[in-house]
C-alpha cells in the first residue's frame, strides 16, 4: 500500500507517495534529503530526530509520514536557513557544546522550542527540557551553558532595542 | 529498526473504526498518539495488517464540563493535559502528574487515551485515574458502557476493555469541599520510569480526612489502590501517628516482585517514604 500525503516542509509545499510504515524522520531524510533530522534508536528515546510539527518538538521516527499530511514541518535545515537559531549555532560553537555533533541538530531544535515558550529558563528548566535528548560526548554541561547564554543575549539585545 | 509493512487507515468516526477494526478480523491496531505503537511496530513487537488512526475523530477530543463532571477526550494530549485550565481547576491530578510523564517532546503526541488504555504499569495517568476514582467511556459495537477506574485496570497491559472497543473519554467526579491532592514519584532522572509513584485525593472536613483515596504505580503488575492504608486514615486526624500507621498498613496493599535492578524490600521501602512525603505535603496544603 501506498499513499499520497501533502505537507508543508521548511516552508515549501511538499506531494509524494508512501508507505504507511515509513517514519516522518525516513521520508525527510529519504525522501528530501533533509539529512539533518538524524535517527539514533528509533523508539523515542534518544532525541536525535526532533522536528516541529505544528511548532512543538516531536520525535520524527515516532511520527509516521502519513500521519503528517496536511501539517507543518520545519527541520534543523529550515531553522539554520532562516536564522533562526543562529545564535544557538554559535553559543554552542563556542561552548565546544558538541562533539561528534550527532546529537547536535535535535539539541538545537530542542533549544529553539524551548526558548520560544521560556524565554529565559532557569538551567534545571533547560535539563528538564533537553532530558529526553541523549548526548554521550559533553556531559551536558556545555549545552546547558550554551543555551542559557543564548537566553541571556536574546533577553539583553531585546531590552537594549526596547 | 523499521517498521513491518502495513496498512493505514484515517477513522473518520468511532463507528468507522469500529467498522474498520471488524473488518480486519483481529489484524488491526488502532493508532492514537502512536507512542508506544509506533515504537513496538519499530522493535517487531507486533505486526498488525493495518493501522487505524484514531487521531481524526472529533468525538475524542475536548475537554469540557458536563453536570459537574469533567469530560476528558481520549486524544487530549498529554501536553495539553499539563497545560488546561479546567483540568487544573477540576482533575488536579492529571495536572500535576503530565509533566512526570516522559520528556517534553513525547507529551507533544501522547494521548491521556493512550496510556490509560495501555495500561502500562509504570504509567502515571493509570494511577491518577484510580486516585480521582474516574470513570472511562469505552465504545463498542455494543453500544457505550462506563467503566469505573477501579474496575478498568486487570493486570500488566490489561484493562477491561475487549478486543476493538475504543476509550473516548474520561468523566472525573466532581469536585468536592475541602478537596486536596499530592502527586509524586521516585525516578533516577527526570522523564525515566518511576522506581515508584503514587496520587492522592482526599476531603479534609474540620481537620479530618473524611475521604482518601491513594493509588500506586510502578508497583506490581497494575496501578493500585492503597486500600489498607486508605481504611488507617479514613475518618482520622492527619498526623504524624496516623502517617505511620497509613505506611505500615502499605505492606498489605502492595506486592512488588523481587526484580534485578530492585529488590521487593526497597521498592516497599521508597512507597513507605513516598506516602508520607505526600501525607506531609496534603497536610501544609489542607
Amino acid at each position: 500500500m501506498t499513499m499520497d500525503i501533502e505537507l508543508t516542509v521548511n516552508g515549501e509545499q511538499v506531494r509524494e507517495s508512501v508507505e504507511p510504515r515509513m517514519s516522518l524522520a525516513d521520508f525527510l531524510r529519504e525522501r528530501l534529503q533533509l539529512t539533518g533530522t538524524h535517527l539514533g534508536c528509533e523508539m523515542g528515546a534518544c532525541g536525535a530526530c526532533l522536528v516541529l510539527l505544528g511548532g512543538k518538538p516531536v520525535h520524527a521516527c515516532l511520527v509516521l509520514a502519513v500521519q503528517a499530511s496536511g501539517e507543518t514541518v520545519e527541520t534543523v535545515e529550515g531553522l539554520s536557513e532562516r536564522g533562526a537559531i543562529a545564535d544557538l549555532q554559535a553559543a554552542f560553537h563556542d561552548r565546544n557544546a558538541l562533539q561528534c555533533g550527532f546529537c547536535t541538530t535535535g539539541m538545537v531544535v530542542n533549544a529553539h522550542a524551548l526558548l520560544g515558550e521560556t524565554p529565559v529558563p532557569a538551567r534545571d528548566e533547560i535539563r528538564d527540557a533537553l532530558s529526553g535528548n541523549y548526548c554521550r560526548c559533553t556531559g551536558y554541561e556545555a549545552i546547558v551553558d550554551a543555551i542559557a547564554e543564548t537566553a541571556r543575549k536574546r533577553a539583553s539585545d531585546a531590552e537594549a532595542s526596547a | 529498526m523499521k517498521s513491518p509493512a502495513f496498512d493505514y487507515i484515517r477513522a473518520r468516526s468511532v463507528a468507522h473504526a469500529l467498522e474498520a477494526y471488524r473488518d480486519l478480523d483481529g489484524e488491526g491496531v488502532y493508532l492514537a498518539g502512536g507512542h508506544s505503537v509506533v515504537p513496538s511496530l519499530a522493535l517487531r513487537l507486533q505486526a498488525p495488517a493495518a493501522l487505524i488512526d484514531l487521531s481524526g475523530i472529533d468525538a475524542l477530543t475536548g475537554i469540557s464540563l458536563d453536570d459537574g463532571w469533567l469530560r476528558i477526550g481520549s486524544m487530549t494530549r498529554h501536553a495539553e493535559i499539563a497545560s488546561d485550565p479546567l483540568i487544573r481547576d477540576h482533575a488536579r491530578l492529571f495536572h500535576l502528574a503530565a509533566p512526570h510523564v516522559a520528556h517534553p517532546a513525547i507529551r507533544n503526541r501522547g494521548t491521556v487515551g493512550g496510556s490509560l488504555s495501555l495500561a502500562d504499569p509504570a504509567s502515571e495517568f493509570p494511577a491518577v485515574a484510580l486516585a480521582l476514582r474516574a470513570e472511562l467511556e469505552v465504545a463498542g459495537r455494543d453500544g457505550i458502557r462506563r467503566v469505573k477506574a477501579d474496575d478498568f485496570f486487570l493486570d500488566i497491559y490489561e484493562t477491561a476493555m475487549e478486543p476493538g472497543e475504543i476509550l473516548q473519554a474520561i468523566f472525573v467526579p466532581p469536585v468536592r469541599t475541602g478537596e486536596v491532592c499530592a502527586f509524586d514519584e521516585l525516578a533516577r532522572r527526570r522523564g525515566d520510569y518511576a522506581m515508584v509513584g503514587a496520587a492522592v485525593q482526599a476531603v479534609v472536613e474540620a481537620g479530618r480526612l473524611a475521604d482518601i483515596s491513594i493509588a500506586f504505580f510502578s508497583v506490581g503488575n497494575k496501578p493500585t489502590r492503597a486500600g489498607a492504608a486508605e481504611a488507617v486514615l479514613r475518618e482520622n486526624a492527619m498526623n504524624d501517628t496516623a502517617i505511620a500507621a497509613a505506611q505500615a498498613a502499605l505492606d498489605a496493599d502492595l506486592d512488588p516482585s523481587d526484580e534485578p535492578q530492585m529488590p521487593a524490600s526497597v521498592r516497599r521501602h521508597l512507597a513507605r517514604v513516598l506516602l508520607g512525603r505526600l501525607l506531609g505535603h496534603l497536610g501544609t496544603t489542607a
